[in-house]
């Protein structure tokens, strides 16, 4: 019994605890989300709780001590800084420890846990602000920068007669990094004294590497005890230094090629000190080479980092981005105001008028969409810390392949497609992903792969998580969707059908393909999450070579192209890219039916009724009008009063009262003044075929 | 560059160790049980680098190096030896007869190649 419960509260604290990190990496970002420092307490919640249920009382009473820091957080007595964080982390990492040595694992070291402890406990007593620790994490950080070395060595002349070929430790320091080789020839002697067996030359090395100097050390080991070797870092990307870099006297005398007296004394000449120096033979031709080599590489260095520090120094509060976006929206819908009296009035000037500040508005509109615009790689790259520690866990051995992280998408969507993409990872490689044997029997590569691309297609953003796993079990899933009622048993059904069972709420993925038992959230979750970005998500899947799911966003959510419509005298709204076509519906041909479809050119297209679906009481007109969409695929029919026309949406989210009111997902402001609803047409369709189940039942 | 490489080892293990990991890496590879028979295989045999051990019955591996670097055809020829934490002494002696590298045993196959491939190529 307690072996069981053991299990079960390993697998439930490792999945706890990969929530728990992403959610840590988040609040580094939004230090101040009130969302994630809640995230971040029930996870510490739930795993003191499991660890004592399991009688793991040292995993609980350390767990509770992090998370009575985190409610002195959540009630503002601490604020949250990296050091928070990283401690956090560092807490967490300890926890998993504990877990695996629980399980079998290494044993813990008790001082680490005393430390952690004892840093959090200085971080409350001093209200968050206190730095006690400097460990691990932020050491840990500070190495990998791209260093620029000055290297000199000399070989010794008899070096041929021990086999070592210099051409050879060149090359290893050219797989070190980007590297400028000058080789200095002024000691080969005139012909007649020259031995081919001597090596005459030595060389000047400008080297930019992440390796450190202990790698270029390495180059040379073999002939280090009769080799001259001169190691200098020059430059480092940790340092902020925009100055110039040195002028070519002060290389030369810091590589001790020239005496400052000379140096002097040369300056005064008035011409270019290189030739000076060549001149009056103070330095070789070489010497002077080598030199300018190392200020232009250094130089070259600079200006580049110079150049990507100004690309990313603008740096703006995302809320006066927002407000920026808010007054752009009002601008929109004044300006679409406008145009109307131009139209209206027929004043040539207006007119006129009216046209340059339309053109000028969807500019504006359009700049400033573009700069809420942020790359999606750095979720991508939270997702691989992800990846490795699940294939750990799991004992699978997983690679994240991903493509088209420079991909744009408006930072809302980015910040709420984290989420949904961690799930489908973790979909991905607990359930598609075989084990290695199991994928050595089937012929496959042991290692398996989960794919990630970002990609901009029309006015969408197309994202794909893909795995070359066992595929979705069709059987498995059409057994549950049965035993649950989504499906009539023995009822032909198509993979659209079939998958879209996984989406429904309570679908339990766990039996859909594997017997491991699962917990947290379902598929459902992600789909909500990814319709309330006005997203779609779909799911293909070859037996024996994997799953794809793919999520189509649309580019920005603060704009859209709307359908106007009218319905008792108020105004709605539908997105313009999911409307097909629109037609009428007299009231006999309503009548006729009985059940609300209508046949277009011999389809049977079923259609909602938004009157009475919003159960309004005023009596339809003679002639109604039905707007015919593509919802997920299918296509389903609105009723309402008169269709409008087109027109720029800017979307106003509805306050938190209203997040709850089934097929409305947010409002706009049209140019009277007026509120217009915007329709969620998913939901609604999804009620409509509920409502049809219930019917047939 | 010639592609023959000779290994030198009274220890059969670590012949078809360096002999197999070399191999792979497309190497031809000759062996030799100690320094006389290498020096008997090398009177019809040319090769482009050598791998000894120093530790070997009748001729040892400073000998090997010292009497292959004698021979005017394997002057600038790289030369490998094989050695043990405790050989400081050796190693010098080595050196000093005229070897290009070593590597300290045990070593796993990469350790092998990348050296191989520094001197070598």
């Amino acid at each position: 019994m307690i072996e069981s419960l053991g299990d079960i509260f390993k697998e439930e604290s490792l999945e706890i605890l990969g929530e728990l990190e992403h959610s840590l990496l988040e609040l580094e970002e939004s230090p101040d989300d009130q969302e994630v420092i809640g995230r971040v307490f029930r996870s510490l919640h739930t795993i003191k709780g499991s660890g004592g249920m399991a009688g793991l009382n040292d995993i609980s009473a350390f767990a509770h001590e992090v998370e009575t820091v985190f409610e002195e957080v959540r009630s503002g007595a601490i604020v949250v800084t990296p050091l928070l964080v990283n401690l956090t982390l560092a807490a967490r990492d300890q926890i998993k420890r504990m877990v695996d040595a629980y399980c079998g694992g290494a044993p813990v070291d008790a001082a680490e846990i005393a430390r952690i402890s004892a840093g959090l406990r200085l971080l409350v007593a001093a209200g968050g602000k206190a730095a006690p620790l400097t460990e691990a994490r932020q050491t840990a950080v500070a190495v990998g920068g791209m260093v620029t070395y000055r290297i000199r060595f000399h070989l010794d002349p008899n070096i041929f007669f021990h086999g070592v070929n210099p051409l050879y430790l060149l090359k290893e320091l050219q797989r070190l990094g980007d590297c400028w080789i000058v080789a200095q020839t002024d000691a080969i002697p005139p012909l007649e004294e020259f031995d081919p067996e001597r090596c005459y030359l030595y060389w000047d090395v400008i080297l930019t590497t992440d390796r450190g100097q202990n790698a270029i050390e390495d180059v040379f080991i073999f002939v280090a005890d009769t080799c001259r070797l001169e190691i200098h870092a020059i430059d480092d990307d940790r340092i902020v230094d925009d100055g110039d870099y040195k002028r070519l006297g002060e290389i030369l005398i810091e590589r001790g090629d020239l005496r400052a007296a000379d140096l002097l004394a040369a300056l005064s000449e008035r011409q270019r000190l290189g030739d000076v120096l060549v001149e009056k033979k103070l330095a070789t031709p070489g010497q002077i080479s080598a030199a300018l080599v190392e200020q232009e590489r250094v130089q070259q260095q600079r200006e580049s980092r110079k150049i990507t520090e100004f690309a990313s120094s603008i740096r703006v509060r995302s809320d006066k981005l927002d407000s920026l976006v808010n007054l752009i929206g009002e601008l929109v819908t004044v300006q679409a105001r406008l145009s109307q009296i131009a139209t209206e009035q027929q004043g040539a000037d207006l007119l006129n008028v009216s046209e340059v500040v339309e053109r000028l508005t969807w500019e504006l509109r359009d700049q400033v969409l573009t700069i809420r615009m942020l790359p999606i790689g750095t979720t991508f790259n939270k997702l691989r810390r992800l990846v490795h520690d699940l294939s750990q866990e799991l004992d699978k051995n997983i690679q994240l392949v991903t493509e088209g992280a420079e991909t744009e998408l408006d930072k809302t969507v980015i910040e709420r497609l984290n989420d949904p993409l961690v799930h489908l990872i973790r979909n991905c490689i607990d359930h598609g992903i075989e084990a290695p044997e199991v994928r050595a029997q089937k012929g496959k590569p042991r290692n398996g792969a989960v794919f990630l691309s970002a990609v901009h297609e029309g006015a969408n953003v197309v994202l794909r998580v893909r795995d070359d796993g066992a595929g979705i079990n069709r059987e498995a899933v059409r057994r549950r969707a049965e035993q649950q009622g989504l499906l009539t048993p023995g009822a032909e059904v198509g993979d659209r059908d079939l998958f879209a069972c996984i989406l429904a709420p309570g679908f339990s993925t766990a039996t859909t393909v594997t017997e491991v038992s699962g917990r947290g959230v379902g598929m459902d979750v992600v789909r909500q999450a990814v319709e309330a970005l006005r997203g779609v998500l779909d799911i293909a899947s070859t037996p024996g070579q994997g799953t794809t799911f793919t999520i189509k966003l649309p580019l920005t959510l603060a704009i859209i192209d709307g359908l106007l419509v009218q319905l008792a005298g108020d105004h709605y709204v539908l997105p313009l890219a999911a409307v097909e076509e629109c037609i009428e519906l007299r009231r006999d041909d309503a009548v006729s039916h009985g059940r609300n479809i209508v046949i277009i050119r011999g389809e049977i297209v079923p259609f909602i009724r938004l009157r009475d679906f919003f159960a309004i009481a005023t009596a339809a007109p003679e002639i109604e009008q039905i707007v015919i969409v593509n919802v997920e695929g299918a296509r389903v029919g609105f009723a309402l009063d008169a269709v409008i026309g087109q027109h720029q949406t800017v979307i106003k989210s509805l306050g938190k009262v209203y997040q709850e009111v089934q097929g409305i997902s947010g409002a706009t402001i049209l140019g009277n003044g007026s509120v217009a609803l915007i329709l969620d047409l998913p939901q609604l369709a999804r009620a409509q075929q509920v409502l049809e189940a219930a019917a047939v039942a | 560059m010639m592609k023959k490489i000779m290994t030198v080892d009274d220890s059969p293990t670590v012949r078809q160790m360096v002999g197999m990991t070399l191999r792979e890496a497309g190497y031809e590879v000759i062996e030799a049980v100690d320094g006389v028979d290498a020096l008997r295989r090398l009177e019809t045999e040319s090769i482009g680098m050598l791998i000894t051990d120093l530790n070997m019955p009748r001729l040892d591996g400073v000998g090997l190096i010292r009497a292959v670097r004698d021979n005017p055809a394997n002057r600038f020829i790289p030369i490998i030896m094989l050695t043990t934490e405790s050989h400081e002494k050796k190693k010098q002696d080595g050196k000093a007869a005229g070897a290009s590298g070593w590597i300290v045993k045990p070593f796993k196959p990469e350790q092998l190649l990348g050296v191989v491939r520094m001197v070598m190529i």
